[in-house]
């Protein structure tokens, strides 16, 4: 495993949100994060950014743990793309798409990531200029992607990438994840709600629970499989106690 | 820099074509703030002549240091402050304790050292002592954000006043500090009010300079990413911890510098100057003029100076109560402006 959560818990003062959750994805890959609201779906990547109180278990990067502040994980090769997409929208398409790099000190490299993200989103190079707030949610989402890109990841973190889009263009969402995957050779890590566009594009998946893991498996076992109904409708006994909530 | 071209190019356009001009223009808001106030400026001081203008522009100067100052950090970092006061006092008792020569044995009130410094010599070490307090304050500060901060920069101000207040023998207390030293360069001695302006708006420019490049530079983007979005920034690697010590302490230097003129320009000081009051007008000023802008900064404190100048000569007014008026009309402006324009005057963003 390229990224890996060992036995993580994290507590929000008396709400458990994960328990001895244990998950990775491999390089290469396209590992994806499901459950219902509240499952602790988002906690899991907070966890590994250090924006979560862990309580217990550690993250291993490459084999190693992963100890560094918050600042300072970028620059290991992890990127994280947070819900709600959470552009600058005071600043231009490029600016934001800058900002995703400015630890680096190297203009060519800058330069060179700059033309491989608006490359690959024909959309964020048209509108260069234009501010970030004048795009509509779905473009706001690219922006969020090709920023995350912009720090040149071995990982990409995504929570949510669909949140509050619309149909289409949650399709369209899920198809770019595929081509960043494909193209870059970015490994990615998805936390997502949206079963069915995400089980399209993964490798592998984790179905999440109250807090911990219930199932992982390709996506033609979990479809094979009654795990999601029962987790989404609330039919599923993980065995906890009404307290540990 | 583009406040200039857009002046140049209305003044342009009325040339050419009067008509047009006033078509686009008449919703302009903006522009018509601008117009406004600096025209209620220049007539108010070519009615009342040049002894006025210089001391309004005096006070302007040092507001609008303060201003510019001050929206650096609430504006750009976003970090509403009101205790900012407190950097201008030290800035000011700093110069005021070494460069006053007054003896004081003689007046019969409470002796503090005096060290005759020349105003220049003192100076520096006004800006410094004002950062090194920012920097210890700041590191504490640095753990709150919104309205927590509002609260500890409030500890901060009144923590200030009592220090000056009470530090008698370093401050002489509520009896203030006389004799100032004015500024000198050689033999020539900034005496006259009209030469001190000139001095004032010489350190004005390079403030404004000073915070022109620190907010078009990528660390002035990173600071105005810090107020929209803290935690998304800090992912992207940016220990922004970092970035709000170092704009708290820039900024609080830059008050201290204002702090020194002031004490200078007064040739006295006591802590009256320095009271909560001040520092929330001092924020008012800011809000007025305009969050994250400069010019709004300079346009606030005009406006606020020439609320505060101006009334002296409405005729019926008792000159009494003109302090306490003015700061009543302040109030009712502010609601005003929160209610129908809360970016302020010439401003882009919302508090």
């Amino acid at each position: 495993m390229l990224l890996e959560l060992v036995d993580i818990s994290v507590r929000y003062g008396q709400v458990r949100a994960l328990t001895d959750v244990s998950l990775g994805v491999g390089e290469g890959e396209i590992v994806a994060v499901m459950g219902p609201n509240g499952a602790g779906k988002s906690t899991v990547l907070k966890a590994v950014m250090g924006l979560a109180p862990v309580v217990g278990g550690h993250v291993n990067w490459r084999q190693n743990r992963l100890t560094a502040p918050t600042h300072e994980i970028v620059s290991e090769g992890i990127a994280f793309v947070p819900q709600g997409r959470r552009v600058f929208t005071h600043l231009t398409i490029e600016e934001n798409l800058e900002m995703g790099c400015l630890y680096l000190n190297d203009a060519a490299e800058k330069q060179r990531r700059l033309d491989t993200v608006l490359d690959l989103f024909p959309v964020l190079y048209e509108k260069r200029r234009d501010l970030a707030s004048q795009m509509s949610g779905g473009q706001q989402q690219m922006l969020a992607l090709g920023r995350g890109l912009m720090a040149g990841p071995d990982v990409l973190l995504l929570d949510e990438p669909t949140l509050g889009l619309a149909p289409i263009v949650v399709k369209e969402v899920f198809q770019k994840v595929a081509e960043i995957s494909e193209k870059l050779k970015t490994t990615i890590m998805v936390v997502e709600h949206n079963i069915k566009g995400v089980l399209d594009i993964v490798d592998r998946a984790y179905v999440l629970d109250m807090g911990r893991v219930v199932h992982d498996g390709t996506p033609e076992s979990i479809q094979e499989t009654d795990i999601l109904t029962q987790v989404f409708l609330g039919k599923i006994d993980s065995g906890m106690e009404s307290d540990d909530i | 820099m583009s406040i200039v071209t857009g002046a140049l190019r209305n003044v342009r356009d009325v040339a050419r074509d009067p008509r047009s001009w006033w078509q686009r223009s008449k919703g302009n808001i903006e522009l018509w703030a601008n117009l406004i106030v600096l025209g209620w400026a220049l007539v108010f001081m070519l009615w009342r002549g040049g002894g006025f203008a210089i001391t309004v522009g005096s006070v302007f100067a040092i507001w609008a240091i303060l201003a510019v100052s001050l929206n650096l950090v609430v504006g750009y970092a976003g970090l509403l402050s009101v205790g900012h006061i407190g950097f201008l006092g030290i800035g000011a008792y700093t110069t005021a304790v070494l460069t006053s020569h007054a003896s004081y044995e003689q007046l019969r009130t409470e002796a503090i050292p005096t060290f005759g410094w020349p105003f220049f010599a003192a100076l520096p070490f006004s800006v410094l002592l004002a950062g090194v307090v920012a920097l210890v304050v700041g590191v504490a500060f640095n753990r709150f954000r919104d309205d927590i901060y509002v609260l500890v920069s409030f500890g901060f101000a009144v923590i200030a006043f009592t220090t000056f207040l009470s530090w008698r023998n370093l401050t002489r207390g509520a009896f203030g500090i006389h004799e100032i030293a004015r500024p000198a360069i050689g033999p020539w001695v900034f005496d006259g009010e009209l030469e001190f302006l000139a001095l004032l708006l010489v350190f004005l420019g390079l403030v404004v300079l000073i915070a022109w490049l620190i907010v078009t530079s990528s660390f002035g983007r990173v600071l105005t990413a810090i107020r929209e979005d803290e935690q998304a920034i800090q992912v992207f690697g940016y220990r922004t911890t970092h970035y709000k010590l170092a704009i708290w302490v820039i900024s609080a230097m830059i008050a201290g510098l204002a702090g020194a003129l002031l004490a200078s320009w007064s040739t006295f000081i006591d802590p009256n100057s320095f009271v909560l009051l001040e520092s929330v007008l001092l924020v008012s000023i800011v809000i007025l003029g305009g969050l994250a802008s400069i010019w709004g900064s300079l346009l606030g404190a005009l406006a606020f100076v020439m609320l505060e100048e101006g009334m002296r000569f409405v005729p019926f007014l008792p000159s009494e109560f003109i302090g306490q008026i003015r700061q009543v009309i302040l109030g009712i402006l502010l609601v005003l402006l929160m209610l129908f324009r809360p970016q302020g005057l010439v401003g882009r963003f919302k508090l």
